[in-house]
């Protein structure tokens, strides 16, 4: 994803670490690093999350407010997430519109989210196919190293289930605010990613930037809290075997329960 | 949190603003040097609600190569305000606002960053509203000129910025969302303690002369207090806490 620029003894410090069973920061094959999640970062949104995996950062912030529906959808609220690579993340990134990696990344997370059925988009219906209650999710990556595709989705996920919608009633075909009627985002389910490298013939799960700048390819997988698979996303040069697509679906279950008890906790808070 | 009163009060007959303060009181201020991994300089500043992150790179090549002078360094400034940042979403694009704002940010700093010392290459100031509520602009070069000091860039002196105002017919200090929306004059400054010049300056509102004089002064004696705030963060980052120097 970012153009990083790795010395090719670091690349090969990698290699032989991994032939024999280890990793350059010395986790474990199947092992995430440290997830810290701070909620209600930004009072000022609806719900918001400050979330660091590793040295990755990503704050996330979820408005919510009334809009029109998609015209074949008037029975349904609208959900749209985004995802930016701030320029002071990295020396790399420039101002401008998003490259391709930017709008996958984004899209990737959107897709995770939405395909999970986490927010029941029903309930949010003001009135129908007139009004519908708009929740919009937007991250921002603060600070880059690598795995931005899991690092956006859980800072997502922590904020949108720390987020607080208001109520509108439609008077006169104009949403008007409800005072003092503010209530859960409902949510059905806790999606959880985890983006897995390939390197060689070793997966490993949340490459750090070192990692991601030399694998062969990287599979993104999306479980909900039934531990089904709901998205999903390839990338890279490289092929995946099916045995190697099976394996990565049992750690992205196993793995995406661990991170899912950590999510909780930002619900459980209150 | 309820809502706020409809009938908002400005200043009261004792003195004391919407949000409890007094006429020369600012909000709270935090400052933090550093906090970025990525960055050669950065810095975060809490002025009252607002929430501002500022990364400094540089100097180094200039993108595009026909931006670069052979003479001096050259600084560029993003000032840009997050979709959250605001009570109704914003769009992720840049605006004719923020665009302004960038650009009076830049002028604020030039004079202070020695970029003669650096030809052909770019200083790159990008400043992040996480949160606004009025007076981002002083807040994000405030911040702004800690992350250009973390980065090591050197500078003749910092720029410290505060506005001050005009609220219910008096001149006070740091305007804040309210006062700026109901209020009759909005002035923001940046100023060089040191050198004693004033790098920004902006104006909304009506004053007479006397006001227009009284004005200034407060706000530069609001600059003055952001100039201490600015000096305790970057020797708690160098210094450790409580260090002499």
């Amino acid at each position: 994803m970012m153009a990083g620029v790795i010395d090719e003894l670091k690349k090969s410090q990698i290699l032989e670490l991994l032939a024999q069973g280890k990793r350059i920061d010395g986790r474990a094959f199947d092992e995430t690093r440290e997830l810290i999640i701070d909620t209600d970062a930004i009072p000022k949104a609806n719900g918001s999350a400050r979330v660091r995996l590793g040295d990755s950062e990503v704050v996330c912030g979820v408005k919510i407010q009334p809009d029109k529906p998609f015209p074949d959808m008037g029975d349904k609220g609208i959900f749209i997430c985004t995802a930016e690579l701030l320029p002071l993340s990295h020396p790399s990134v420039e101002t401008g519109p998003p490259g391709p990696d930017v709008i996958e990344l984004a899209r990737v997370v959107d897709r995770g989210i939405r395909e999970s059925h986490m927010i029941d988009l029903s309930q949010l219906v003001i009135a129908k196919d007139k009004s519908v209650v708009g929740v919009f999710a937007d991250n921002v990556v603060v600070d880059y190293d690598g795995n931005l595709f899991d690092t956006c989705a859980y800072a997502a996920t922590a904020a949108i289930l720390s987020s607080k919608t208001p109520k509108w009633d439609l008077k006169d075909d104009v949403p008007t605010l409800v005072e003092g009627q503010e209530m859960d985002v409902p949510v059905t389910t806790i999606p959880v990613s985890v983006t897995m490298g390939k390197i060689g013939n070793h997966i490993i799960v949340d490459p750090n930037a070192d990692e991601w700048d030399i694998m062969d390819a990287r599979i993104t997988i999306t479980t909900d809290s039934d531990g089904n698979i709901c998205a999903l996303q390839k990338g890279g040069d490289e092929g995946f075997s099916l045995d190697e697509l099976l394996k990565c679906g049992e750690i992205s279950i196993k793995v995406g329960s661990q991170i899912r008890e950590k999510l909780k906790q930002v619900k459980g808070g209150n | 949190m309820g809502g706020r009163e409809s009938e908002l009060v400005l200043l009261d007959e004792n003195g004391i603003r919407c949000d409890g303060r007094k006429i020369d009181e600012p909000r709270k201020i935090m400052i933090r040097a550093g906090g970025l991994k990525n960055a050669d300089g950065s810095a975060y500043i809490e002025f009252g609600d607002n929430k501002i992150l500022v990364g400094v790179f540089g100097p180094r090549d200039v993108h595009p190569k026909h931006m670069s002078n052979t003479d001096t360094g050259i600084l560029r400034v993003r000032y840009h305000m997050e979709p959250f940042s605001v009570t109704e979403r914003k769009n992720p694009a840049p605006s004719r606002r923020e665009i302004e704002i960038s650009k009076v940010i830049k002028e604020a700093l030039e004079p202070a960053v020695m970029l003669e010392k650096f030809p052909r290459t770019a200083v790159d100031v990008f400043i992040e509203v996480l949160q606004a509520d009025g007076g981002t602009r002083c807040a994000a070069l405030s911040a702004a000129s800690v992350a250009l000091a973390d980065a090591g860039i050197p500078m003749r002196d910092m720029v410290a910025a505060c506005a001050a105002g005009k609220v219910a017919d008096t001149i006070i200090l740091d305007v804040n969302n309210e006062e700026d929306q109901a209020g009759q004059a909005d002035m923001p400054i940046g100023y060089m303690p040191n050198l004693k010049k004033i790098t920004l300056l902006q104006l909304d509102g009506v004053l007479t002369p006397e006001e227009y004089k009284k004005c200034v002064e407060t706000g530069i004696n609001g600059c003055k207090i952001v100039y201490d705030l600015q000096k305790k963060a970057l020797q708690e980052k160098y210094f450790g806490s409580g260090g002499d120097q």
